[in-house]
């Protein structure tokens, strides 16, 4: 049994413009200890996506269907109570902006020792020794010292390493981290990822890493769902999907990467836009930007699955043909 | 349309304003302990007509401090910025035209009261680039250019898309017919897949304009894909200078190295690869940089002069410079 399944998930926002359906029949399996890269770009519904997997949907969203179920128990429709027993213990959520997390009024060691009191009794000094201890696995040095440090105290890189380390405390079975890089500098973000990638090994921490960067994404996950208009629309193993995407969607954001082009030449652009949630086209949501659309794109193509290999097109690319 | 740019010994320096109490106790004789911030450190760069220069570092490297003085926006402390030979402010103010600026956030560098055809006509008109009856025509012209209807001439910034606003932005900019375009981060904001239409676009404008650009960007990918030559900044100083291709495939400065090496590539191999390696500590804060050489701290292979002596920018391989004691690394 997967530590995570999510199945058919549907999150919608009713505003008054009209129903936006963010996450629409979103579908996916996370093993114990596996590493899996959520991509797309803006309003594809990633984020909505993870927020829904931790119960984080406040209206006007809503979940109004579907499952999520972590190691067979289902959180859709569990009260405010028990998912926030299951939140920071079971399964936590680092975010691309660690102040969204960090109070800064109070210094880290008070966030942390309340971190670990509200899953159990736990004394001042056990709670300032596994905090230190938190810090030091996340490399922050001094550790000892910076705990009665406030956050505004920190760096941009250490503060997000202090969000790992709270999110780490209780050794969830699960951690969705959303864009938790990306407001870093590079170098710092190189530390980021493979400190991240050697305590989601040490641990067996299962994550899904959400990220609108395919590089990041390859260099950690070892499975890759690409979402496009709140749908998967191509998953599998990362190296398989970006060597030889099937969609073309997918092949259309890799071509467009300026690191693959030859410099000065034109990069091979997706024409148009993301489309509006509201406004979506009928059938593929794609179709309008597709190269490969003919008039059975009219119909909502479903996903088909080969092996490993899943993705939601009539017109899939060859097996063959490199991106 | 171009002209070359010169900078030379240009310097920031931040300082915070007095409070009143403060300013009291100096007036009174105390020493009042003031924080500087030396945001960019005696530096010098040329680019020549219808050259484009990548201005590469990560945050508070002082990119977009030396952006903005080219651009007119920012005096520098001491140090000029020149175009076509003529100072770009005289007096602590902007006296040309002939340098433009393109901004990061599409949404905040337009008036969001202001329509798009407006907003676009406004410099021209004030600056008698063109009389207020040949506005229409001129608009069209512009926002045609950028790959934009007329008709959208007549809407707000928020009836636009984030690419589409920032494609206004860029037409606005070279409404005024400016001889240089800084580009601040300008598809930083923006998706993977309206990145490409952007980049597009200003390779597309440099071909027709023959623009001299400074694009200034954190990501090493985009400017390798723009730049001719490129400017590696770090803490308030240029590490190195040179033809973009070279740079990339031969850093001559250890810092440009550790940033290369720091990005993550595609892995396109099933079996995991570490596909970048991470440059050790952190960036150092700018109110009080390391003595010598500001990287010494991070450097692999910094030895005791890189302490105590301020590298300078030399030529260590023909059109290639870097400030390193050590260079050419081996």
């Amino acid at each position: 049994m997967s530590l995570l399944e999510v199945r058919d998930l549907q999150t919608h926002f009713f505003t008054r413009a009209g129903v936006l359906k963010a996450v629409d029949g979103v579908s996916f399996d996370v093993a114990a200890g596996e590493v899996v890269g959520l991509v797309g770009e803006s309003g594809s519904g990633k984020t909505v996506t993870g927020l829904s997997i931790l119960g984080l949907i406040d209206p006007p969203g809503q979940i109004v269907g579907g499952s999520v179920r972590l190691d067979g128990q289902q959180l859709v429709g569990l009260d405010r109570e028990a998912l926030r027993r299951l939140r920071g213990q079971r399964i936590a959520m680092v975010f691309q902006d660690p102040m969204s997390v960090l109070n800064p009024v109070l210094t880290i060691a008070t966030q942390m020792r309340l971190a670990l009191q509200a899953h159990g009794r736990v004394s001042k000094d056990a709670a300032r020794a596994r905090s230190i201890e938190a810090l030091a696995a996340v490399r922050i040095p001094d550790a000892s010292q910076r705990l009665d440090a406030y956050p505004h105290q920190f760096s941009g890189g250490m503060r997000q390493r202090v969000a790992i380390a709270i999110a780490l405390l209780h050794r969830p079975a699960l951690i969705v981290c959303d864009e938790p890089t990306t407001a870093l500098d590079v170098s710092i973000q190189a530390q980021i990822l493979i400190e991240m990638r050697g305590l989601v090994r040490d641990l067996g921490t299962a994550l899904i890493w959400i990220s609108h960067d395919l590089a990041t994404v390859s260099s950690l996950a070892s499975r890759i769902l690409v979402m496009y208009a709140g749908r998967i629309i191509e998953e599998g193993p990362t190296a398989a999907v970006l060597r030889n995407p099937r969609h073309p969607y997918s092949r259309g954001l890799l071509r467009s990467l300026p690191s693959r082009a030859e410099p000065g030449r034109d990069l091979a652009q997706i024409p148009g836009t993301t489309p509006s949630l509201l406004r979506l086209p009928k059938g593929c949501a794609f179709r309008p930007r597709c190269p490969e659309a003919t008039d059975l794109c009219q119909q909502p193509p479903l996903l088909e699955r080969h092996g490993a290999r899943a993705y939601r097109c009539h017109h899939p690319l060859s097996a063959e043909a490199p991106a | 349309m171009s002209a070359p740019v010169e900078v030379e010994e240009a310097s920031k320096l931040f300082r915070p304003r007095l409070t009143l109490g403060e300013k009291i106790a100096a007036a009174l004789g105390s020493l009042v302990e003031t924080r500087t911030v030396r945001a960019l450190d005696r530096v010098s760069l040329s680019i020549r007509p219808g050259e484009v220069v990548g201005l590469v570092g990560e945050s508070g490297c002082g990119k977009s401090t030396l952006g903005r003085i080219i651009a007119g926006i920012l005096p520098p402390t001491s140090g000029t910025a020149r175009i076509g030979g003529e100072p770009v402010m005289i007096g602590g103010r902007k006296r040309t035209t002939r340098v433009q600026m393109v901004f990061q956030d599409p949404f905040a560098s337009l008036d969001p009261r202001m329509r798009v055809g407006q907003a676009i006509a406004e410099g021209p008109i004030a600056h008698a680039i063109i009389r207020r009856a040949d506005a229409s025509p001129y608009v069209k012209k512009w926002l045609e250019a950028v790959g934009l209807d007329y008709d959208f001439a007549g809407r707000f910034p928020h009836q636009f898309s984030g690419g589409q606003r920032q494609r206004i932005a860029i037409a606005r900019a070279l409404a005024m017919t400016p001889d240089v375009l800084v580009c601040d981060e300008p598809v930083a904001s923006l998706d993977v897949s309206i990145q490409a239409q952007i980049i597009n676009l200003f390779l597309k404008l440099r071909r027709e304009l023959g623009l001299t650009m400074l694009f200034i960007s954190h990501d090493l990918g985009v400017v390798r894909h723009i730049s001719d030559r490129i400017a590696i900044m770090y803490l308030g100083r240029i590490v190195e200078t040179g033809d973009a291709r070279r740079v990339y495939a031969d850093p001559l400065h250890p810092y440009t190295r550790a940033l290369l090496d720091s990005v993550p590539k595609l892995v396109l191999k099933d079996d995991e690869i570490v596909s970048f390696k991470a440059i050790r500590g952190e960036l150092p804060s700018a109110l009080s940089p390391p003595s010598g050489c500001h990287f010494h701290l991070r450097c692999p292979s910094a030895v005791d002069r890189c302490r105590s002596q301020v590298p300078l920018l030399r030529e260590i391989e023909p059109a290639r410079h870097a400030a390193c004691h050590l260079a050419p690394i081996g």
